[in-house]
């Protein structure tokens, strides 16, 4: 897979005229408010500890069902954190300390009664790097069903198959279903889990970084169904790239050093930065 | 050059690592070629030397073997020892020969000196005679008998002989047969009887049972015992006939001073002229013995005969242990690394066991015994088998104790490499699995485990490793020198785990250093080490097939 680990995506600077042809790129670029949309997810008063430091900072916002939302800032600005709080990840680590609320369709997801698998699988999840399971390409995708009991053969490859259709894949693979997944490429492997976590329907769809470790082929592969996923999902993105904001995204928030700088719809966001560091970010004259 | 530069060059450092693995190539190359060349030859047939012998008293001994080895000594370590020699001699050679013929010399291996022996002849007509009992047998052939009168002499003898001693090893098989299969089955049962009986009496007199019952009970017992009984006569009458059968023949032989022997063909288990055999024959012996010895029992104190009960504890008790430390060692790994809080008390248990690893297996015998022979194996007695007592069942060390007590000295060894493969396993994949919404114990069993079965093959494969080789420990809780019985067997319950077994690596103890015959036992001791390195060997091989074909079949990016 080692084709697949150059960093193409974030090795080149941000400048405004990429930006502005990404845009140009974004067939949906069109400026939107977010009072007209449908809310999906709401964060309020977020603050999140790693142990004494604090790694979120009073976040508030809401993100609109059905479109694309995109997080971007600098390394270490939190916005890794903050996806990991929509599915609750941030669980998996000891010192990790809440306080606010996140509610998904009106109910506070940390709420105690609240069932973690159940709200993860509402709320799917894509990787930095792909993690495929060191299964088929079939049971990776059925993974997810057979936690929920489906033993249904036929149940099983009409979803699986759905899924992989969904994914973008299932041309590519239907031949080889039963070979193990790590015998895809790179980009093959993202998608897989791409169509591994809609196999089981969620609402949500988190992207931590989808791209950074594919090439420029595969990662256009993975922004076209970006595109696509939106009709069925809401769907977060985390990137370190501008142009993939620009070019995928419909929201955009800015988060610098745990701080919610600037959030509002893309166009307006890269076009019309209401904050100067947003603009210094965009521009390319940060750090 | 100079030697600062060539210092400083690093050359010293290659060479002084290469130097250290050519040594210990050339150690391991060295002691596996010594085991191997001397194990394999044993098994080779030598030819039969014939010479004449003058002792320094003038007296003429005829001496007929083969020959064991030979020594160059001064001739001062000889007079020391009692040896006349003349004084002019400095370096005498003496030879060792393998005179067979116990029962008729007393002794079957001398030392002859070179001086005052006559050239060596290799007469074709030397015979050398296999037997059950008192080891070989040397000298020539002069007629067969059946029932005190002679049925084949001269010319007419081998071939005779030949058909006859392979009718009596038939015959000898079937007494084999009947003895340990049938007898066996028949005392099996009738001991079952026994206890049956002795628990009925208890279960009266503990008021568990009125008479009436018992008696009924009893009567029902009584006819069982009169039918085995019944069927146990059965038996011993074939094994009569058979006896007489297999006595029929006598074989006369003489021997080198000329004396005539008479040979019951029941001794004999083969005869060689291996003077008058061609290479190929040779090979066709060799490999004749080679597998009486594999797939024999032993005979003569174990200087003798197969090791087959050997082989066959070996193999069953690696399993077993196998069976026991796998699961207990892959449960414990995973408590310790998946679910146990991090922390002091943690850190203390997981030291605890990887020193484990290093305490003398002795002290693992000695804790067998204590604790699973006695304390365990009792109180399964009083609670499972008070029938039988005051004579223990599992209150005695036996299979299961030994395996057990390896499973525990192995143990660390499986938990320090399922701990390692799965701390190998990329958390990317555990949280690829949360993030679908598995509970940890899903994504414990689905994906983690699987992905981490080659290391705990890895730790089976160090564990068996150890345990095959392993002695010390073995002698307390279960291994002897002599097992009258296979652990595993046609009777029910098949596994008999309260049984002793033999043990190959303590086999070489017993026969090389506790055999009343040391110059008869030195060859075995290194065709029992062979096969012993070959068994381990061939166990791992096994077990590190299993670990490719799983690690081919869980292959991942992160290898």
């Amino acid at each position: 897979m080692d084709a697949t680990m150059t960093q193409t995506d974030n090795s080149a600077p941000a400048s405004s005229h990429g930006i502005a042809s990404s845009l140009f790129e974004n067939p949906n670029a069109k400026r939107l408010k977010l009072s007209d949309e449908r809310i999906a997810l709401e964060v309020k008063d977020l603050n999140l500890y790693y142990g004494e430091e604090q790694a979120l900072k009073n976040i508030s916002l809401k993100l609109a069902a059905n479109r694309v939302t995109a997080f971007i800032g600098p390394s270490g600005c939190g916005k890794s954190t903050l996806l990991r709080c929509f599915n609750r990840m941030n669980d998996l680590v000891d010192a990790c300390r809440i306080e606010g609320s996140i509610s998904l369709e009106g109910k506070d997801i940390y709420d105690r009664k609240v069932d973690v698998a159940e709200l993860r699988r509402r709320v799917g999840m894509v990787f930095q790097k792909p993690n495929p399971f060191p299964k088929s390409i079939f049971e990776n995708v059925a993974y997810g069903l057979r936690l929920q009991g489906v033993r249904n053969r036929q149940v099983l490859s009409e979803v699986v198959e759905r899924a992989l259709r969904g994914a973008a894949l299932w041309d590519e693979v239907k031949d080889r279903l039963n070979q193990n997944a790590f015998g895809l490429s790179g980009g093959q492997q993202q998608r897989l889990v791409i169509a591994r976590a809609i196999a089981i329907e969620p609402e949500v769809i988190l992207l931590d970084e989808p791209a950074s470790a594919l090439d420029p082929i595969s990662t256009a592969k993975i922004e076209e169904l970006i595109y696509e996923l939106k009709e069925d999902y809401t769907i977060l993105i985390v990137t370190h790239n501008m142009q993939q904001a620009a070019r995928v995204s419909d929201y955009t928030a800015y988060m610098y050093l745990g701080e919610m700088v600037e959030y509002g719809d893309t166009m307006t966001l890269f076009t019309n930065p209401k904050k100067k560091a947003t603009e210094d970010y965009i521009t390319g004259r940060y750090g | 050059m100079t030697v600062k530069q060539w210092f400083k060059s690093g050359s010293p450092w290659v060479w002084l690592n290469a130097g250290a693995i050519a040594i210990s190539m050339i150690m391991v190359v060295g002691l596996l070629s010594l085991i191997l060349v001397r194990g394999f030859s044993h098994f080779w047939p030598a030819p039969i030397l014939e010479t004449t012998v003058t002792q320094p008293d003038g007296r003429q001994v005829q001496v007929m073997g083969e020959l064991s080895r030979s020594q160059t000594l001064p001739a001062e370590v000889l007079r020391d020892a009692g040896v006349d020699i003349p004084r002019e001699i400095n370096l005498v050679t003496r030879h060792l020969i393998k005179q067979g013929n116990r029962d008729v010399w007393g002794r079957d291996f001398v030392w002859y000196p070179e001086t005052g022996m006559e050239e060596w002849r290799f007469p074709a007509d030397a015979m050398r005679l296999e037997r059950r009992e008192r080891g070989d047998f040397f000298g020539y052939p002069v007629r067969l008998m059946e029932a005190g009168r002679t049925v084949a002499e001269g010319d007419d003898l081998w071939p005779e002989l030949q058909q006859r001693v392979a009718r009596a090893n038939d015959i000898f098989d079937e007494i084999r047969r009947i003895e340990r299969r049938e007898i066996g089955s028949v005392n099996q049962r009738m001991e079952r009887v026994r206890l049956d009986e002795r628990r009925l009496e208890m279960d009266r007199r503990a008021g568990r049972i009125d008479r009436a019952t018992q008696e009924e009970a009893m009567a029902e017992l009584e006819a069982r015992r009169a039918e085995l009984t019944q069927e146990f006569a059965v038996l011993q009458e074939r094994l009569d006939t058979l006896y007489q059968d297999v006595r029929r023949d006598t074989l006369v032989a003489r021997v080198s001073d000329g004396r005539e022997v008479d040979l019951s063909l029941a001794q004999i288990i083969r005869a060689v002229k291996p003077n008058d055999m061609s290479v190929v024959s040779k090979m066709g012996l060799y490999v004749a013995q080679f597998w009486d010895f594999l797939s024999g029992y032993p005979r003569e104190a174990n200087t003798e005969g197969g090791i087959l009960p050997a082989i066959f504890g070996t193999v069953t008790m690696v399993f077993v242990m196998s069976i026991i430390v796998s699961p207990f060692g892959v449960l414990a790994a995973i408590y310790l690394r998946e679910y146990a809080r991090q922390g002091p008390l943690l850190r203390m248990i997981r030291i605890s066991v990887y020193n484990l690893a290093g305490v003398p297996s002795i002290v693992f015998g000695v804790f067998g015994l204590g604790f699973f022979v006695y304390f365990v194996g009792g109180a399964v007695d009083q609670q499972f088998f008070p029938e039988a007592l005051p004579s223990p069942t599992f209150g005695t060390p036996g299979l299961l104790w030994a395996s057990l007590t390896l499973a525990l000295l192995t143990l660390p060894v499986v938990i320090v490499a399922t701990e390692e493969g799965l701390a190998r396993i990329p958390s990317t994949i555990r949280h690829g699995s949360l993030a679908l919404g598995a509970t940890k114990a899903e994504t414990l069993w689905k994906v983690v485990v699987p992905l981490a079965t080659p290391a705990m093959m890895t730790g089976l494969i160090l564990a068996i490793a150890r345990a095959a080789g392993e002695v010390a420990p073995l002698m307390l809780v279960g291994v002897v020198k002599l097992a009258p019985t296979l652990p595993v067997d046609g009777n029910f319950p098949f596994i008999h785990l309260e049984r002793k077994i033999m043990h190959l690596g303590f086999h070489i103890f017993d026969v090389g250093f506790q055999s009343p015959n040391v110059e008869a036992a030195q060859p075995l001791v290194y065709a029992t080490a062979m096969t012993l390195v070959v068994l381990i060997v061939m166990l791992n091989l096994t077990a590190i097939s299993i670990r490719n074909s799983l690690r081919e079949k869980y292959r991942s990016e992160s290898d």
